[in-house]
This record gives structure tokens, C-alpha cells and sequence, in this order.
């Protein structure tokens, strides 16, 4: 299976799940793991590019197909993803646990809706649950990360487009930040 | 908690699928996952062998036929969302899906799964009842239609034999008026309670072990749901009449 770019061999006990074949396996520990139910979405990662729940997954369902985790999104020395960058001004987090499950709902929320209403906002991410914030913050955040998501049009708010240089090359697809670094 | 243990076979044709099914002891059929992976992840179900049925090419169809819409076992709910065929033929359907969990389960979750998991408090279920479609099961032995009224038997369970699988559904076209509508205590939970209308016919779930069809004159007659800490029986009841109110209102 390919993660964030790079191939990895599928792990040979089908018991083990993708969510613990990321963190324990790959170190990949920004999935983070919650109810291991598929309640909670914290686990959620992207499986060719469309947000999927980890701890439901086997990890041998992943062969062959490409797995995008919250580290796949932006690499340490690019900018942050829009959908990051939009977590980051609004503040739309607390504590932080839920935090990468949101942001790959809302990678998976702006594919489908590109401008989403409030309803469909609330509809994207009515599966991942957050005991901090109340919410109110996460769904600004969607709101702007779909502003800096858009493409060509100038992004609005406190950065211009030329610092945004991930902002305009996102495009109507993810899949631009999904490519191996 | 994780999956106990088990042997992975993943067949890459029905009828390979089949022949799994046919020979080996106490199998269970992995599609989506999104409700077989919680039941092994609280050890609520410990199958012998898991039929991974992800590698089958060319399942996941989804097309018109008989006056109805055919939906066969890898379709994803999502899919079945985005379908131009099922919102032009069958609009209940896609009504109805939006309400199952929330679009990231719907992603990986199938309507085919869904239907043979036969959860009572299941929305796909009760909407295949109250259309009067049908479901149809492969095996060695060959391919037969099981309608609705006949699948479903009880608290997940269904009338598919061990060897079974079920590799298509259909939905005979949805006419005006149709409504379907529940209560949960959040967005994407399971029902308290609800109820499916397809034109003159009434379809419940969530109140008894299995989706049962209903008098919209008297919905709640002869019903005895179990209660829990979520919904008393009574409540439920009371759910059932609003509800039935509320979808024959139009």
C-alpha cells in the first residue's frame, strides 16, 4: 500500500487495523484512535483520496491502494494545507485530539462541497466528534478553509495569495496536496 | 478493542466468494465493514474465516431495470447518494441514505451490506420493505430472488443461507407521495424510531426486531418495542403516531 507517497509493505496479520498499522507500524501517530468503533472519527484518513474511518478498516484491505494521513497533507517544510491553515486562524481546536479526524472529514467535505452551505457543513462533520470547542470555531474554519481553498479567486482575510501558494494550487481536487513530496 | 482472530481470504470472483462460502464453517462476508469491523473490534462477533469481497471487480453497479433501480453488493451508500439513476428512478432511496451514519461511513459502507446486516433500527431496510423490492443471493446452488416481506427474520438476521451472498438489490421506482423520517438522539445515530412511506404504504423501524409494514390509520397497533435508556416503549410508540402523522401530513 502506498501512505502519503511512499510504498510500504502490507502487514501479514489481517487482524491489524489501519489505524494501528499507521501509528504502530509506519509511526505515522498524528491518526489518532478514539472509540475504535467508527463513532468518534478520529482516526479518519483519506483512502484514495476519499475520508475513510482507519480503526474499520483491516490494514490488508489497503493493499494496493494509496492511504493519505494527516502528515500526508503538508510536509513540515511546506505550508500548511488550506484546510490546516484554516483550523490555525480560526482556532477551530482545543485540546487537539480530534483535531486530524476533522481536517481529513473537511479535506473530504470541500471535495464533495466546494462551497458548502452551513447545513452541509454541519451534515460533513456531524461524524467526528469534539468535547472541546463546541463546535462554533470548526465550523468557521470550514467555512474559511473553503475560501482558501477556492481557485483563482484572491483569497480574503489576513494573508494575500502569493503567501498562500498552497491556497491556489489545491484546486477543485485534493489530490494536489497528496502527491509525494 | 481489536479484532480477535481469524483467517482472511479475499476472493477476487463471485463465484470463488461462493465456493468459500460453501466449504468453509462459520464465514462471515466483509464488505464495507462499517458495521462487521465494530462487531469484531468489540469481539460481539467471531467469525472463523472473513470473506473479503473488496477484490471482486465489476460489483459495484448500479443501473435500471424492471422499473426499478438494481444495486448491486459493492456499491458504496455514498454512490448510491450520488446517483443520478437512483434520484431520477427511486428518490425515496436517496432520501433514505443520506440518514444512514454520516457520509465519511458512507463512503466504505454498502447498501447491499447494510440490507444483509438487517439492523431493526436500519433506515435501507424498512425503505426495501415498503417499496416491495427484492434482494438477490448467489451461491453454488445457484441464484434466487428473496423479496423483502421474506428476508428480513429477526434482530439481524436474515433469511440468506450460510452459503449465500447477496449480490444485488432492487428498488422498484418510488412514486409521489414518499417520506421517510425518524427520531435520534443525534444526527446520524441510530433511530429511536421511524417511519418509511412509499404512496398508500408504511413502513416501520427501530420498533421491533425486524422493519415490519404498518396500517398509516393505526401505526402503532399491535407493536410491543423494547425499551432502553435511550426511549421508554412508550415513547416510542408516541414516536411512531407522530411520525406516521407528520409523513402523511403531505
Amino acid at each position: 500500500m502506498k501512505v502519503n507517497g511512499v510504498v510500504h509493505p502490507t502487514p501479514a496479520d489481517p487482524r491489524r487495523l489501519l489505524s494501528d498499522h499507521l501509528r504502530h507500524d509506519l509511526g505515522l501517530t498524528g491518526t489518532h484512535v478514539g472509540c475504535e468503533h467508527g463513532v468518534c472519527g478520529c482516526c479518519t484518513v483519506l483512502l484514495d483520496g476519499a475520508p475513510v474511518r482507519s480503526c474499520l478498516l483491516l490494514a490488508v484491505q489497503a493493499e494496493g491502494h494509496e492511504v493519505t494521513t494527516i502528515e500526508g497533507l503538508a510536509s513540515d517544510a511546506a505550508p500548511l494545507h488550506p484546510v490546516q491553515q484554516a483550523f490555525h486562524e480560526c482556532h477551530g481546536l482545543q485540546c487537539g485530539f480530534c483535531t486530524p479526524g476533522f481536517v481529513m472529514s473537511v479535506v473530504g467535505l470541500l471535495e464533495q462541497h466546494p462551497n458548502p452551505t452551513p447545513e452541509q457543513i454541519d451534515e460533513g462533520i456531524a461524524g467526528n466528534l469534539c468535547r472541546c470547542t463546541g463546535y462554533a470555531s470548526i465550523r468557521r474554519a470550514v467555512h474559511r478553509a473553503a475560501e482558501l481553498s477556492k481557485v483563482p479567486s484572491p483569497v480574503r482575510g489576513a494573508f494575500s495569495e502569493s503567501e498562500h501558494p498552497r491556497a491556489s494550487a489545491q484546486g477543485e481536487s485534493e489530490g494536489e496536496g497528496l502527491k509525494p513530496v | 478493542m481489536k479484532p480477535p482472530p481469524f483467517e482472511y481470504r479475499a476472493p477476487t470472483t463471485v463465484e470463488e466468494a461462493c465456493d468459500l462460502l460453501a466449504s468453509l464453517e462459520n464465514a462471515k462476508v466483509l464488505a464495507g465493514g462499517q458495521s462487521l469491523v465494530p462487531l469484531l473490534n468489540f469481539r460481539l462477533a467471531r467469525p472463523a474465516y472473513i470473506i473479503d469481497i473488496n477484490r471482486i471487480a465489476a460489483i459495484d453497479r448500479i443501473y435500471e431495470r424492471d422499473g426499478g433501480v438494481a444495486v448491486q453488493a459493492l456499491a458504496r451508500q455514498a454512490a448510491v447518494e450520488d446517483s443520478e439513476i437512483v434520484a431520477r428512478v427511486c428518490p425515496l432511496l436517496t432520501a433514505a441514505v443520506r440518514l444512514v451514519a454520516h457520509r465519511v461511513i458512507r463512503n466504505r459502507g454498502t447498501l447491499c451490506g447494510n440490507l444483509a446486516h438487517a439492523d431493526p433500527a436500519s433506515e435501507l431496510p424498512a425503505v426495501l420493505l415498503a417499496l416491495g423490492g427484492h434482494v438477490v443471493a448467489r451461491s453454488i446452488r445457484g441464484e434466487r430472488v428473496i423479496e423483502a416481506d421474506r428476508l428480513f427474520s429477526g434482530v439481524m438476521e436474515t433469511s440468506l443461507a450460510q452459503d449465500e451472498l447477496l449480490v444485488e438489490a432492487w428498488f422498484p421506482a418510488s412514486s409521489e407521495p414518499f417520506a421517510v423520517i425518524e427520531e435520534s438522539r443525534r444526527h446520524g445515530d441510530f433511530a429511536l424510531a421511524g417511519v418509511v412511506r412509499a404512496a398508500d404504504r408504511l413502513a416501520l423501524f427501530g420498533v421491533a426486531p425486524r422493519p415490519v409494514l404498518a396500517d398509516p390509520r393505526d401505526p402503532s397497533h399491535g407493536l410491543q418495542p423494547s425499551g432502553d435508556l435511550e426511549a421508554t416503549p412508550e415513547f416510542r410508540l408516541h414516536l411512531v403516531r407522530v411520525l406516521t402523522g407528520k409523513a402523511f401530513a403531505a
